[in-house]
């Protein structure tokens, strides 16, 4: 009976989207295109989302402002993801069967990731996912405009070989990301002749560094590659530099880091340690010029602009530009004319690869300065083919095989 | 062989810690019963009111014990006292109140973490052992000082005992037990605010900072023996060093894992802890 009559609510929804959605599928009688946000707006994960949402909604709004995509404005339909997985699944679902909506743009954890995956898989829906993870994930309906190891995690480590650092120290928390990042630097190690000298994990939320901080103190390492996440780096760089260790002698090179996390951690406490992403605000392009003016204009001068925010406000962009290649925003011809579409953005050139539908992307490693902003001191001269299943390094053959 | 003996003072200052974040809850949890699940966001709200007051990281001291009881006060005023003798009811009570602070922090400082910057007299420090950890161990100790003499020696203090021994003997001795309530409250609460300030140093300062600790403050006065300020002692400083060396030997996930499974050990032989109150009156 219940089932009956859910069967019966779905058709009556269907139907009556159906009705409505004449106006946002593209057929020209001009008027609106609906597309989903989908970030926390509420729980832990909130302080970073945000964020993201914002940098999303300045690329709609100036977007709308040039004339719109396909002589359409741009509506946002912004929903909350609440930090909590299933309420992502769920919300996934709710912008794309009720709402219509042509694209969403959403998620910051892997975990949030995982869970929406298979809705827009079902639904042949598309979900821009902004945020650098572990890799080893081609979904035919993600586009991924963050960063896939090779384009973080691998250019820190060469980073760090060329520094002349031998000996490094793993220090992560205890879920899927530092886990399969570290897997990925102990196989460049040993193919690189460097020693892993330390592995450590510590529980998400963990506040009480000093053990680890001594067995790295005794271990003596080169440098620490942190994949920390939230608000223990603010604890363990506390701790790290009131033993007494310091960043000229053992740098910690941090991929969760950016400039939103600095002022929380203490500009003093981290300020000379480097960091491993492909955008900082102080990046120089006349397109990042732009969107940091446009940025503070729009939320305020004292917010900062970091990586997942500019890779957000790349993803409405690209988009955009793949709809008015394919003329409409039909999902399959959108992936389709995606492929090789190529934008000058605030972090450089970033091209679509029509594979696997990650980004082209330019790795730079910058220095955390004292007024809590971050100077590039390295890049990869030229943007780097995504790989996000490392094919193209032998010595990380063993990794992708499970 | 180094880093084994570095371990020792190193468990001894994660006990300093531990201590500072139960010696409220032994006046709140233990002498009054009340399950306090705010009493992690009162610890938050010592932190704030240290990034409130930048550079007068001593006076903060002082004042998040004013602010933190006050709120303490409030909520027991409020709220508390019309559910003692409901232990469950008040744990959800307290529980949606922590949920409230929690956003109301949100809302006043943002959600991102913020920055108390450590007096520079606390930079440096002997061998692996910092001088803000030293600072937090000599604090842990003054507090712990503080309330045994308030205990012992004040007349409020021994009214406080004579409450928690036997309360109904108590208020026909004409003790108002209503007041004496609320000054636990306050002082508990206080002790919590203290805490915060001193967390400043080597933890982040953001509105989730309650929850890191809340499970460790309550694990100390369960393992201590409800209201034992002995126990609080001991129970921290052994709790401590059991984390030190736990890590030391595994990591941090499974060393949570040895502490727990230590406590629940031991409150299968002695469920009262390392010590109890002996009295006469009927419970």
């Amino acid at each position: 009976m219940r089932l009956s009559n859910a069967l019966l609510a779905t058709a009556l929804m269907v139907a009556a989207a159906g009705c409505g959605s004449t106006g946002s599928t593209g057929s020209a009688e001009g008027g609106d295109i609906k597309v989903g946000i989908l970030h926390s707006l509420s729980g832990t994960m909130a302080i970073s989302e945000v964020t993201v949402r914002d940098a999303e909604l300045l690329a709609i709004e100036e977007i709308n402002a040039a004339g719109g995509v396909l002589g359409k404005k741009l509506v946002p339909v912004v929903e909350d993801g609440a930090s909590d997985w299933p309420t992502f699944a769920e919300k996934a679902t709710k912008l794309i069967r009720q709402d219509k909506v042509a694209t969403v743009f959403g998620g910051w954890t892997s975990a949030s990731r995982k869970a929406m995956l298979p809705v827009f898989e079902r639904n042949k829906a598309l979900l821009w996912y902004p945020v650098q993870y572990e890799g080893l994930e081609a979904s035919p309906y993600i586009f991924y405009t963050g960063a896939t190891t090779n384009q973080q995690i691998i250019p820190g480590l060469d980073y760090l070989k060329e520094q002349g650092k031998k000996k490094i120290f793993l220090v992560g928390s205890d879920y899927v990301f530092p886990r399969t990042a570290n897997k990925i630097i102990k196989a460049y190690a040993t193919a690189n002749g460097m020693e892993v000298l330390g592995e450590e994990y510590t529980p998400l939320g963990h506040t009480e560094y000093s053990t680890l901080v001594n067995k790295v103190a005794q271990a003596k390492p080169d440098a620490v590659f942190n994949t920390l996440n939230g608000d223990s780096n603010v604890a363990f760089f506390k701790q790290f530099k009131s033993a007494g260790l310091t960043a000229e002698a053992m740098p910690v090179l941090s991929v969760s880091v950016a400039e939103e996390e600095v002022t929380g951690i203490g500009v003093d406490n981290i300020a000379g340690h480097p960091v491993a992403w492909n955008y900082y605000q102080t990046t120089a392009t006349p397109a990042n010029d732009k969107f940091v003016a446009a940025f503070k204009a729009k939320y305020g001068a004292q917010k900062v602009t970091s990586d997942p925010m500019e890779a957000g406000y790349n993803a409405v962009y690209l988009w955009a530009e793949a709809v008015k290649k394919a003329g409409t925003t039909e999902v399959e011809a959108v992936k389709k004319a995606a492929g090789g579409i190529a934008l000058e953005r605030p972090e450089g050139l970033v091209t679509i690869d029509g594979e696997n539908q990650h980004m082209y992307k330019t790795a730079r490693i910058g220095i955390i300065q004292t007024d809590g902003l971050i100077k590039e001191v390295w890049n990869s001269g030229q943007p780097i083919k995504p790989d996000p299943y490392l094919k193209g390094y032998p010595w990380a053959s063993g990794l992708t095989a499970g | 062989m180094e880093a084994f003996v570095n371990q020792l003072p190193i468990g001894l200052s994660i006990g300093a810690v531990l201590l500072l974040i139960a010696l409220g809850l032994t006046f709140t949890f233990g002498q009054m019963g009340v399950i306090n699940m705010a009493h992690g966001e009162f610890i938050m709200a010592g932190a704030y009111t240290a990034f409130l007051l930048p550079g007068l990281f001593v006076p903060s001291l002082v004042v998040a014990f004013f602010v933190a009881g006050a709120m303490g006060l409030v909520l027991e005023r409020l709220a508390i006292r019309h559910f003692y003798g409901r232990p469950l009811d008040t744990l959800l009570l307290t529980w949606g109140v922590s949920l409230v602070l929690q956003q109301l922090a949100r809302d006043l400082f943002g959600a991102p973490n913020v920055q108390v910057k450590a007096p520079d007299w606390l930079a440096g420090g002997i061998g692996i052992l910092p001088y803000n950890r030293l600072f937090i161990m000599g604090l842990a100790i003054a507090s712990v000082v503080g309330v045994w003499l308030y205990l012992v020696r004040t007349k409020h203090g021994r009214r406080m005992r004579a409450v928690m021994q036997n309360r109904r003997l108590a208020a026909t001795s004409g003790i108002d037990t209503g007041r004496v309530d609320m000054l636990t409250f306050f002082i508990g609460s206080g002790l919590a605010g203290i805490a915060g300030v001193a967390l400043t140093l080597v933890g982040p300062v953001g509105p989730s900072l309650g929850t890191y600790y809340i499970v460790d403050a309550f694990l100390v006065v369960v393992a201590g023996g409800l209201g034992q300020l002995r126990g609080a002692v001991l129970a921290a400083a052994g709790l401590g060093l059991l984390n030190s060396y736990a890590e030391f030997w595994s990591d941090a996930s499974l060393a949570k894992v040895i502490v727990f499974a230590a406590v629940i050990a031991f409150l299968q032989f002695r469920p009262q802890g390392l010590f109890t109150v002996r009295s006469r009156a009927l419970s």
